[in-house]
């Protein structure tokens, strides 16, 4: 896998500190006096974080700088927001009937996806999206699913209904 | 304003939790119940979390929901996914009701 | 209004210890336990607005990030894994 890197270790490392950096400036939220003690031990603790761990974080450091992706992370969240709610009225649904609704089994889907953040995003996406759950990820980029409902057992079909809503929008934002 | 719509969102919220539950204890296997309670309870959880955020607003108590919302958003699929595998590999049967397992059939 | 919301989380934490106490596998009571993992954020984050006191959200954050890895660990104990791999 090493001849997909793009960043070299200083941007990765880079990455990891403006990650941690926003992090605790995050928890440590009001300035109103600007606490300098605060922000200097955060600092020093994202610098030591950056040179220790910069090896296992993403291999694209340089995709976090542009807006593009940003935006279409923003439409992102509305889309799974969305599909959430519906998830959780379904399960409502199926748990409240008198008799329990499922028809479930595991079926495997194909992603076309290759950097694995977005992978990871498209496994936690169909786990909170309505009546599916990620079981396993395969090397060849397919990926077993859990079904409360099954509708149809064919890989290319089952593809296009549980991976199909969220793999566009993925491609724009991680890749 | 913001105060009743904070708490409209964490009354929703904890009937979410609630219907979780419920499907903890009223769906038939591992994997089902898994499913049912991980989405709900995730939705629940984050619907609190956000309440507190919208009656709590711009202020110290609000930003540590926001990260709380993040936090929980992110890590709750992955135990899932991490406990539904683990269950698998240790040997779980499905429920006898399932129609199909494509993880066994291709030998993983 | 508060007491409501309080005692429906009380109730469904009761119905995560039923499901902890008959689990009839193993992995029904690591899903138990996780669950009430992520409900104890959620009673943390209703004390905050109970008492007005911001402290409890840190005590939620950490919360939330031993059971992830608590549950993690679980899960790995259950594949028949070392931790480290």
């Amino acid at each position: 896998m090493d001849e997909q890197r793009s960043g070299s270790k200083i941007s990765r490392g880079a990455f990891v500190f403006g990650v941690t950096l926003a992090v605790w400036l995050l928890f440590t939220w009001p300035f109103a006096p600007i606490e300098w003690p605060m922000i200097i031990a955060g600092a020093l603790v994202a610098i030591l974080s950056g040179v220790l761990l910069g090896e296992m974080t993403t291999r694209h450091p340089g995709r976090g700088l542009n807006p593009v992706r940003y935006f279409w992370g923003a439409c992102y969240i509305f889309v799974l927001a969305w599909w959430v709610a519906m998830a959780n009225l379904d399960v409502a649904f199926r748990v409240l009937h008198p008799d329990v609704p499922i028809n479930p089994g595991i079926v495997k889907v194909k992603t076309d996806l290759k950097s694995e953040s977005a992978k990871t995003a498209l496994a936690n996406s169909i786990t909170l999206t309505p009546g599916t759950m990620t079981v396993d990820l395969s090397d060849d980029g397919h990926l077993y699913v859990h079904w409360i409902n099954v509708s149809s057992t064919d890989v290319e079909e089952a593809t296009h209904q549980v991976v199909g809503r969220f793999e566009p929008i993925l491609r724009r934002i991680f890749e | 304003m913001s105060e009743l719509a904070g708490k409209a969102i964490i009354i929703v919220g904890t009937l979410f939790n609630l219907f979780g539950c419920i499907g903890l204890i009223r769906l038939p296997d591992v994997y089902n119940r898994l499913q049912g309670a991980t989405k709900c309870v995730t939705l629940g959880t984050c619907s609190i979390l956000l309440g507190v955020l919208i009656s709590s607003g711009v202020s110290p108590t609000g930003m540590k929901a926001l990260a709380a919302i993040i936090f929980i958003a992110i890590t709750a699929p992955t135990a899932a996914h991490a406990l539904s595998r683990g269950a698998y590999r240790a040997g779980v049967p499905l429920w006898e009701g399932s129609v199909v397992d494509k993880y066994e059939e291709e030998g993983q | 209004m508060i007491y409501f919301a309080l005692s429906l989380l009380t109730l469904s934490g009761f119905l995560c210890l039923y499901r902890i106490g008959s689990g009839p596998t193993p992995a029904d009571r690591m899903v138990g336990i996780d669950i009430l993992g992520i409900l104890v954020v959620g009673f943390c984050a209703l004390f905050a607005v109970f008492t007005g006191r911001g402290f409890y959200l840190n005590i939620a954050l950490a919360w939330g990030l031993l059971s992830f890895i608590g549950t993690t660990a679980l899960a790995k104990h259950l594949e028949g894994k070392k931790f480290d791999e």
